[in-house]
């Protein structure tokens, strides 16, 4: 695919989030309004989202080296979930800012614990670490559930927690170019990250500075899907199947697939937002739930298809 | 010393189902003793079913990482509830009565494992990617529950609620008794053929070598197992590391590898750890939250434990 169709496509996509909606677009002031203060945003929420994210999942993937790792199962997505409930229970009246800080640093730490955790696994296991990143993953999240269910926070958790763009106005989503910045600073360092994906050794070879490029990498993982979570809430399978993708369309030199991989990312979330919008119009589906069955279906191709034995 | 193991594993049972029935006990005993019996059968079947499932189950896929929950059974359970309310309405779904509904939503659960269970068999050599398939499964059968729930009416939900949370407050009084009834004679079965399951642990090569025909055997035990999740599933909800959690200590105490010793004690361990962890959630720390959550995460915890202990080979 070339950039141009999939960039063609992209704008398909927003010219149809732009008008399509529980209410009537019309030619006039009103229908400017609409877009201006409703539409516009979503759209531009769902494709900072998406590009965000996907640019976080190839990077988690090649801090990991291992392709079927994202951060929103590894224990990242999580861990900012559980930042924010302390944040709740502790200071309910900090500004959203300090929320999202709190956030980052859970998601950060407990990043750090996944990475420190793949390092020990036999390295000719490479499933094995999805594995163990789910479980550590699921284990943060029974600590927020047994937090939240304690203090009848579960309801609060749950809606904040499933990715949904239906809240997103004017004012209430501009966090997110935050993570657009952290993708655009992965993109500046594109050339270290591709050399750090082929692991230690070899980057120490080529001159690299491998603690170096792997803190920076932790850090634009952990602002990119704390701000997400907090604003938007948790978009499942996009840093896990956009990368996919992208690599076999235009191969693992980032600084050349990194446009197509943003474009991907932010198309998938759009149109997926856009078939939460139409399903059960005029109601919505939360976009959480249809990347939920959406993503795990690509994934299961991804995982059975012949291509996955070079993993 | 597998008697000890036995004996001691009886013990803690008989311990914490004391304690149980009697802890913080006031008013009148007849009532009390009626309505706390109910809840200590309750927990001791579902320990015995999920104990049950997931060895037979390991047995036969011959792993120690793999459990019915993991690999989606669960979730099967609840998509298939969750359908049945949508394409039945709440109405319809609740003039059916208990059970019918469970004879129907089990004879799905064993078609559908059976396929599933196929595949597993069809693809024995790659353990991890199996393991991988039946997670990320479970998830897109959630997230199409989600989708159908979202889609149900608000006050027909209820009936979907009721089985998409691990819970453990209201059980349903003729549900129970088909459980236990379900639980005692699946036991037996599967106690009946703890010797061909010690043949089948040695792997497919040397049990076809004994004589054990194993694809049927296999077969058959797995919809022992499929009815045995059924069961727990419908009285509790989706439990997803406990089963894992009960297998490991479980050959971690047993000093043996003959399921007739097994079986009984992962039952054992399993329905001696839910009463004691409920007792002491319900009396002793009286907290509201499902004691399900705790043990989740103990279950998880011990699957990291397992995974980061194992050496290169």
């Amino acid at each position: 695919m070339s950039h141009r169709s999939l960039f063609a496509g992209l704008a398909l996509l927003i010219g149809a989030s732009l008008l399509i909606g529980a209410g009537e677009v019309r030619a006039d002031g009103d229908g400017l309004w609409l877009i201006a203060v409703s539409r516009a945003p979503r759209t531009a929420a769902a494709l900072l989202a998406g590009a965000a994210l996907a640019v976080a999942g190839v990077i988690m993937q090649m801090l990991a080296r291992n392709r079927f790792v994202e951060p929103a199962t590894v224990g990242t997505g999580p861990a900012a979930g559980l930042g924010l409930v302390a944040m709740t229970l502790l200071a309910p009246a900090a500004p959203l800012w300090l929320k999202m800080l709190a956030a980052t640093l859970a998601a950060l730490a407990a990043t750090a614990v996944f990475l420190l955790m793949v390092r020990r696994l036999p390295p000719r296991d490479p499933l094995l670490v999805p594995l163990t990143g789910i479980v550590f993953g699921g284990i943060l999240g029974a600590v927020t559930t047994f937090v939240a269910y304690e203090n009848d926070l579960l309801q609060y958790i749950d809606i904040w927690m499933t990715g949904e763009f239906s809240g997103v106005m004017l004012g209430r989503y501009e966090f997110l170019w935050l993570a657009g910045g952290a993708a655009l600073l992965a993109y500046a360092y594109a050339n270290r990250f591709t050399i750090a994906g082929m692991g230690e050794e070899m980057s120490r070879t080529l001159g690299l500075s491998y603690g170096q490029v792997m803190a920076l990498g932790l850090g634009i993982v952990s602002v990119v899907t704390a701000v997400t979570v907090v604003t938007v809430g948790m978009l499942p399978f996009v840093g896990l199947v956009v990368p996919n993708i992208a690599s076999r369309l235009r191969g693992d030199n980032l600084r050349q697939s990194l446009p197509a991989l943003a474009a991907l990312g932010a198309g998938l979330v759009l149109g997926c937002d856009i078939l939460g919008r139409v399903i059960w119009h005029p109601y919505e589906m939360p976009v959480g739930t249809v990347l939920g069955v959406i993503g795990a279906g690509v994934f299961l191709w991804l995982l059975h298809s012949p291509r996955a034995h070079a993993v | 010393m597998p008697s000890r193991a036995l004996i001691l594993a009886g013990a803690a049972y008989a311990a914490s189902a004391l304690a149980f029935l009697t802890l913080g006990a006031r008013g009148d005993w007849g009532f009390l003793l009626l309505f706390r019996g109910e809840k200590l059968l309750a927990l001791s079947t579902v320990g015995a079913a999920v104990a049950l499932s997931t060895l037979v189950f390991q047995t036969i896929t011959g792993n120690r990482i793999l459990t019915p929950a993991i690999m989606g059974f669960d979730a099967l359970y609840v998509m298939i509830q969750t359908a049945l309310v949508f394409l039945l309405g709440g109405v319809g779904f609740a003039s059916l009565g208990a059970l019918p509904v469970f004879a129907l939503e089990t004879a799905l659960m064993v078609a559908a494992a059976t396929g599933l269970f196929t595949f597993v068999m069809g693809r024995g050599d790659d353990m991890n990617r199996l393991v991988l398939t039946g997670i990320v499964f479970g998830i897109l059968l959630r997230s199409l529950s989600a989708l159908m729930a979202r889609m149900i009416d608000p006050s027909e939900y209820a009936y979907v609620q009721a089985a998409s949370y691990a819970r453990f407050t209201n059980v349903d009084g003729d549900l129970l008794w088909i459980a236990v009834a379900v639980v005692l004679a699946v036991g037996a079965l599967v106690l009946a053929q703890a010797r061909r399951l010690d043949v089948l642990a040695l792997g497919r090569a040397t049990a076809l070598t004994l004589g054990v025909a194993h694809e049927r055997a296999a077969r058959r035990l797995m919809w022992l197992v499929t009815l045995l999740v059924a069961v727990s599933t419908a009285l509790v909800g989706p439990i997803v590391f406990f089963g894992l959690l009960v297998s490991a200590v479980t050959y971690q105490i047993a000093g043996t590898w003959r399921h007739a010793v097994l079986l009984p004690l992962s039952a054992l361990i399993a329905a001696a750890l839910l009463v004691a962890s409920q007792t002491l959630f319900e009396r002793v720390l009286s907290l509201q939250s499902s004691v399900f959550v705790v043990i989740e995460a103990l279950g998880g915890l011990v699957f990291l434990y397992l995974v980061l202990r194992r050496t290169p080979r």
